[in-house]
């Protein structure tokens, strides 16, 4: 099958306009006989289940968790973007999305992230009707903060909580439908598979996670919000339980999957502490607003600081390599993701890490504080204030600020960090390949739909910092109830979907199966022994930097743990009830067979690009010796993965990328 | 450090349940709770039991699912912390520590350390929204000037994670704060003012109906909130019940 991406035809900032006025609609009279199942609550799916309710098609909903408001959507720190241009810095609908092309890397399709620019600011009055309580400032009016990759401050926040407040404004947009009767709640739910009706996904199967029933639910469309897939390292900043098993299993039932290698390593983390971690703990990009960032420069100090000898507060300013502002000039601290990780692993790999395991770098506040302190004797009019007096009017500034990231930080690392720079080391965090979609955001199954961290659509090969939240959102509350409105038109004399059929039943029967196998099959290994095992090799041979050879063995070491997973799992207790073990059982045989595609896909691109490192694609000389080199002859494309039953034996189909409204450069930070 | 473990272990919502001794030795004082947790069950498959069955999520202290009473306090012995961000540095090698779920009628236990918190879900349709169209259509966010003092005295009380330590810890089993600090996010806004009244009556409604218990201002919930989430919440409420039904 060819694909398709749909794009609309007219200059770039007409394309959406034009496609919804020519878009079919489905009356309101016919929308009440028309159902949408939503896999996910998180910004995506929470945004989309409120607004399919609201305009009036009845919707299920099913989130893992004991409450939609808890999808991992909630740990986003930073904020959300929008091209508001309320500092009046220059900001604008274009310069948005040419930010959003070239942060990343130019691998993803300009006329979705045009449109995710034009909706944008749509997002920010929308939540604060919503009652959602932004940051302002003494004049009321909405605060704004900078982040990385970009020359304007465009960001929007709520402390270090704007996650949770976007997502319990779409939470309560579902509690008003949910109360109406227009959003059938489904928690504690996970969906195992999806079933195809005539060619078109037409229900799904679920397992209700408290009384281990396996349910068939039906549907007109079905929406997959089901997040991303970090957690294939095992150790990542997702939440214990997010998974791509809903995407996998589109992806198995005819969806293709687009770009499964490119991850986001994000820069400031907290470095692991030893074998027993389960995750990682992100430290907002935000405070790369005000935090310089640097290792010490001489070796000795390095040594000295590792054995307890020195602190790093007793280094002085020339004793120490702030080597973002070195590399980067223009950008400094603020480069995007990708640069900042790959600069702080460069500096750990020649040895200069500053804890025990060598992987951790400095986060410093100090210059802020005094800034900051500073300042606010001048607004309180202190003449000749003391170093001590400073610092503790500029702590005040920093903590209003940041007060919650700081507090996370100290009852996790037992340190202080407005008196001790804080260690981070760069983490898995969210991943911008996913589910193929078109324009539309439905995937290569009619009727099935793909939104939010789940598809592939916007961030190209890195994603810029507060640009998730705000692609959730669009997707929800702005894209899809347009684009699927299209496509039910043609439902409207369908009529009720029967789960009595031969497909949900086969569909059922693949399930249970397979649940089966898990709770009978007496293995020797715990579900987790074959998660690290599979963590290990993602993060050392398809993690920040990637090669041919290491590619190719991560290819066949996974595939080795994916068959002994299946001879030896063990999980303990049944199918009939709360098990915790079976769900995770279910979602590491997914990961163990994406990790494969992943490194197949990692492979297949030789060539840098955001994300994705290649060490054999990298320049050589000139002032961008080292950095990452892409290769726009031959891979400027989005690579589309067929399933054909084992990983590697998956069909490439490319999407070539056109920029008409931008010119591919290379991405230079300094 | 070595620990011994007595923890509540209950098949489902209809078994009787009891407490159980567990042992985990080479804890180390970086850990998490819940990564001793882990080691415990990582324990208990290897010997083919089955393991402990708790609820958990993001692990940095922000989704609101872990609940666990230890030692007889909501989320345990630190202040200021969910149960996923507790470390073990907080114990001491050869400790007896005492897990619970969080109890309350209003609560039922669905296994071992794992409460159905459904009845939070039901207070919040009953009001805890602004009924405006999701279609993006609003007036420009700016039209609207917010004081910061409203702005961030609504975010202090929109900082609640929805965790129930509060209802876990009072001994009345209310979810005052809970309900307060959700009622107080739109009372200070604008915003909420068209459907104040409707909201704190139905919200506070709801809570009676789910059989949460009464404040007597003992104050121990803003104690083991995790989020710190303060008490003059409830006033507020009360307040504005009270505007609401006069």
């Amino acid at each position: 099958m060819a694909l398709d991406s749909k794009v609309p035809k007219g200059p770039i900032k007409d394309k959406w306009t034009d496609y919804k006025n020519k878009i079919n609609l489905v009356n309101p009279a016919n929308k009440r006989h028309i159902d949408v199942i939503v896999v996910g609550t998180g910004l995506a799916g929470g945004s989309a289940s409120a607004t399919l309710a609201e305009l009036g098609y009845n919707v299920k909903a099913f989130a893992y968790q004991d409450s939609p408001r808890r999808a991992h959507s909630i740990a986003a720190q930073g904020g959300i973007n929008a091209a508001k241009n309320y500092q009046g810095d220059g900001d604008s609908t274009y310069r948005l999305f040419y930010d959003t092309v070239k942060g990343g890397d130019y691998r993803s399709r300009e006329a979705n992230v045009y449109r995710l620019a034009e909706v944008s600011a749509n997002i920010i009055d929308q939540c604060v009707a919503q009652g959602v309580p932004f940051a302002r400032d003494y004049g009321g009016l909405l605060d704004n903060r900078s982040f990385g990759g970009v020359l304007v401050s465009r960001t929007f926040y709520a402390k270090g909580q704007t996650g949770q407040q976007l997502l319990l404004g779409a939470y309560s947009a579902m509690n008003r439908q949910i109360a109406r009767g227009k959003i059938e709640m489904f928690n504690r739910h996970e969906m195992l598979d999806v079933v195809i009706v005539d060619g078109k996904a037409r229900g799904i199967i679920a397992r209700n996670l408290i009384t281990g029933e396996i349910e068939r639910h039906s549907a007109h469309a079905v929406v997959v919000a089901s997040g991303g897939y970090g957690n294939v390292y095992f150790l990542s900043t997702n939440a214990m339980g997010s998974n791509v098993t809903a995407g996998w299993k589109i992806h198995k039932k005819g969806a293709y999957f687009a770009n499964p290698c490119y991850t986001q390593i994000h820069p400031t983390c907290i470095p692991r502490s030893g074998d027993y971690q389960s995750k990682l703990t992100l430290m907002s990009e935000s405070l790369r607003n005000d935090g310089r960032i640097w290792v010490p420069k001489n070796m000795d100090d390095v040594l000295a600081i590792r054995e307890g000898k020195k602190k790093p507060t007793d280094l002085s300013e020339a004793e120490r390599d702030y080597y973002l502002e070195r590399r980067y000039p223009a950008f400094g601290n603020l480069v995007p993701r990708d640069v900042a990780s790959r600069a702080a692993k460069e500096r750990c790999d020649a040895g200069y890490g500053v804890n025990a395991t060598g992987e951790a770098v400095y986060l410093d506040f100090a210059s802020a504080i005094t800034r900051y302190g500073t300042e606010q004797a001048k607004i309180h009019n202190i003449n000749n204030p003391s170093d001590a007096k400073i610092y503790e009017l500029g702590q005040k500034i920093v903590e209003a600020k940041y007060g919650n990231l700081f507090q996370m930080y100290e009852k996790i690392v037992d340190q202080n960090p407005y008196e001790t720079p804080m260690m981070i080391y760069p983490a898995v965090h969210y991943t911008m390949g996913g589910v193929w979609v078109d324009y539309n955001l439905m995937t290569t199954i009619p009727g099935c739909y793909c939104i939010g961290e789940a598809n592939f659509s916007d961030h190209g090969a890195n994603r810029l910092g507060a640009s998730a939240l705000m692609q959730g959102l669009a997707d929800g509350y702005f894209v899809l109830p347009y684009t699927i409105g299209d496509y039910l038109a043609d439902d409207i004399r369908t009529g009720k979907i029967s789960t009595e059929t031969p497909e949900f039943e086969a569909a059922e029967k693949e399930v249970k199966d397979r649940i089966d196998f898990f709770v009978n099959n007496k293995g020797t290994k715990s579900v987790d022994y074959f998660h690290k095992k599979l963590g290990k090799v993602m993060w050392d041979k398809a993690g920040m930097s990637r090669n041919e050879a290491g590619l190719k063995e991560a290819m066949a070491e996974i595939k080795a743990i994916r068959e002994e997973f299946w001879k030896e799992v063990s999980v303990p207790g049944g199918s009939d009830e709360l098990n915790p073990e079976l769900e995770k059982a279910g979602r590491v045989a997914d990961f163990l067979e994406l990790g494969e595609l992943f490194a197949k896909d990692a492979l297949m691109r030789e060539e840098s690009c955001g994300g994705h490192f290649r060490e054999e694609s990298a320049e050589e000389s000139g002032p961008q010796k080292g950095e990452a080199k892409r290769d726009d002859v031959n891979f400027a494309f989005a690579a589309a993965w067929e399933y054909k039953g084992e990983p590697a034996d998956a069909v490439l189909h490319k999407e070539e990328l056109e920029f008409n409204d931008i010119e591919l450069k290379q991405r230079s930070y300094k | 450090m070595n620990l011994t473990l007595k923890i509540w272990r209950q098949k489902d919502s209809n078994a009787k349940g009891q407490m159980v001794d567990y042992k985990v030795t080479e804890i180390s004082e970086h850990m998490s709770f819940l990564e001793m947790m882990d080691v415990l069950n990582e324990q208990l498959v290897n010997s083919g039991e089955e393991p402990v069955a708790f609820d958990h999520d993001c692990r940095e202290g922000i989704c609101g699912m872990c609940s666990m009473y230890i030692n007889g306090e909501a989320h345990g012995p630190d202040r200021g912390v969910t149960t996923c961000q507790l470390h073990m540095r907080m114990f001491k090698d050869g400790d007896t520590i005492t897990i619970e779920p969080f109890r309350a009628a209003a609560f039922p236990v669905i296994k071992d350390l794992i409460v159905d918190r459904n009845s939070f879900e039901r207070i919040q349709q009953a009001g805890g929204y602004i009924s405006v169209n999701t279609s993006g259509n609003t007036q420009d966010a700016n039209s609207l000037p917010i004081s910061k003092h409203a702005a961030d005295e609504a975010m202090d009380a929109a900082t609640c994670i929805g965790c129930g330590a509060c209802v876990a810890t009072c001994k009345n089993s209310s979810a005052m704060l809970f309900v307060g600090a959700k009622v107080s996010q739109y009372a200070l806004l604008p915003q909420g003012q068209v459907e104040a009244a409707d909201r704190v009556k139905n919200m506070v409604a709801q809570m009676d109906l789910e059989g949460f218990g009464n404040c007597t201002n003992t104050g121990a919930c803003e104690v083991e909130c995790p989020k710190g989430i303060s008490l003059d919440n409830i006033a507020r409420m009360n307040r504005e019940l009270m505007k609401a039904s006069i």
